[in-house]
This record gives structure tokens, C-alpha cells and sequence, in this order.
């Protein structure tokens, strides 16, 4: 963005005038979730049994837990920009839809919270739960 | 345009019960071997007898397949869209061409991971 001509002051701002930062963020963390998601959906399937020993054995090895909150990380900001969307899309009466992004945000950053506190905590905790 | 809509549906239905479905998995997880039996008996298996928990297992059942089919459908879908960013695809034929691949890959996706679940273990 340059910043002689009119033109060149808001190249690329678009009319929300947050550029293309949404737009990009949104493709970031699709590769993050493409390459994340599909380990942990592989590494599920793979695993040998589904009781409490073995899903906690799994998750608290480093190799395991770390790859799990980068992934809730991606999967949560990938949420809350794509639901930020369709609210913009559908809902146009403006105090309701400052009410639901405000809902947006609580929810996909607070279930994110839990998530990676949840992880943390298996991790950490070890054999003590 | 379905491949557009069903994006969008496959996307907004994971944010909602793939997040929270996740979440209380690992939540369940975290809060011990009882807390993980509880999530056991209402999401997977509930003992015999139990009705209400026997319903929320057919219904988290089918939220866990129609889950497994959003993520392939969003995901195929996703890397189309990384296609047709970079401005190639556009042509009708083409574009024709990968939007039903898509939806038939996607299913063909789901159908294969869970007949390894439910019959390669047995689950």
C-alpha cells in the first residue's frame, strides 16, 4: 500500500477497511487445521483401543499433547472467523449482531480454554487423575 | 453451488457440535476415569436398559458419522477453494468436474473410516 495517490492509500483495505487480514487468517489456519485435524483423526483411528489407560497414555506423551493445543488453537481461531461470517451474512439488525459476534468470541475462544486446559492438565497430571 | 453451500454447512455444523463434541471428549478426558465412563456411556455405549442414554447414543452416533463426513467434505472442499484462489479451476468443465469428485470422494471417505472402525475393530 503506498501512500501518494488517493488510490494507492486504500488499495487493498476493501470496504471493511480491515484489508484482507480475515480473508488470510482464514486460509493461515485452514492449513493449520487441514494438517492438524487429519493427524489427530488418523492417530484416533490408529489407536489400539479407546479406554481411559490408553486415550490419557496417548495424549500425555509431549510428542502428542503439543500437536493437540496447536490444534485447538487453529481449529478455535478458524471457528470464531467462520462464524463471525455467517453472522455478518444473516444477521443484519446491527445491536443484534454485535450481540452475537460478542457471543461468537465467548464461545470459541472460552471452548478453546477448556480444550487446552483439559489437554494440559492430562499431560501434566500423569498417572494422578 | 451445492459444493458452496455445503461448505458452509459443514463448516458451521463442526463449529458447533465438532467443537463442543471435542471438547467435551478431552474435558471428559481430564476430569478422570469416571468422568471418561460417563462420556463412554452417553456418547458410545450406554449399559443396558438405560433408554435415555441408549437415545443419546443413537443420536451421538449419528452426530459422530455425520461429523466425520462434514470434516471430509469441508476439507476436500477447502483445498478446491486454495485451487480457485490462485485463480485456476474456473473453466465449467473443470469446475463441474471437481465439485462432484468432491462430494463423492467425501463420501467414499466417511464409508471407508468407518467400515475400518466399526468392522476392521470391531468398535
Amino acid at each position: 500500500m503506498g501512500n501518494g495517490t488517493k488510490t494507492g492509500q486504500v488499495r487493498g483495505l476493501g470496504s471493511a477497511h480491515g484489508g484482507t487480514h480475515h480473508w488470510m487468517m482464514q486460509r493461515y489456519t485452514a492449513v493449520g487445521n487441514a494438517l492438524l485435524v487429519t493427524w489427530l483423526l488418523i492417530s484416533i483411528v490408529a489407536l489400539p483401543s479407546y479406554d481411559y489407560a490408553t486415550v490419557t497414555g496417548w495424549i500425555a506423551q509431549p510428542i502428542v499433547a503439543v500437536p493437540l493445543i496447536l490444534m485447538l488453537v487453529s481449529v478455535f481461531q478458524h471457528i470464531r472467523l467462520g462464524l463471525q461470517v455467517l453472522v455478518e451474512d444473516y444477521v443484519h439488525d446491527e445491536g443484534l449482531k454485535f450481540a452475537s459476534l460478542i457471543l461468537v468470541n465467548f464461545y470459541a475462544i472460552g471452548t478453546a480454554a477448556f480444550g487446552i486446559f483439559s489437554v494440559a492438565r492430562i499431560a501434566f497430571a500423569g498417572s494422578a487423575l | 453451488m451445492l459444493v458452496s453451500i455445503l461448505h458452509r454447512v459443514t463448516g458451521d455444523g463442526m463449529a458447533i457440535f465438532g467443537g463442543l463434541g471435542l471438547v467435551w471428549w478431552l474435558y471428559a478426558l481430564a476430569g478422570g476415569p469416571a468422568d471418561y465412563a460417563c462420556f463412554l456411556h452417553y456418547a458410545w455405549q450406554a449399559d443396558a436398559g438405560d433408554l435415555p442414554g441408549l437415545i443419546a447414543n443413537v443420536f451421538c452416533r449419528i452426530v459422530m458419522i455425520g461429523l466425520t463426513w462434514a470434516f471430509f467434505q469441508h476439507l476436500f472442499s477447502g483445498l478446491r477453494h486454495f485451487v480457485l484462489d490462485i485463480g485456476a479451476g474456473y473453466e465449467l468443465r473443470t469446475n463441474r468436474l471437481w465439485s462432484i469428485a468432491i462430494v463423492a470422494a467425501s463420501i467414499i471417505a466417511t464409508a471407508a473410516l468407518w467400515v475400518w472402525l466399526l468392522v476392521g475393530k470391531g468398535l
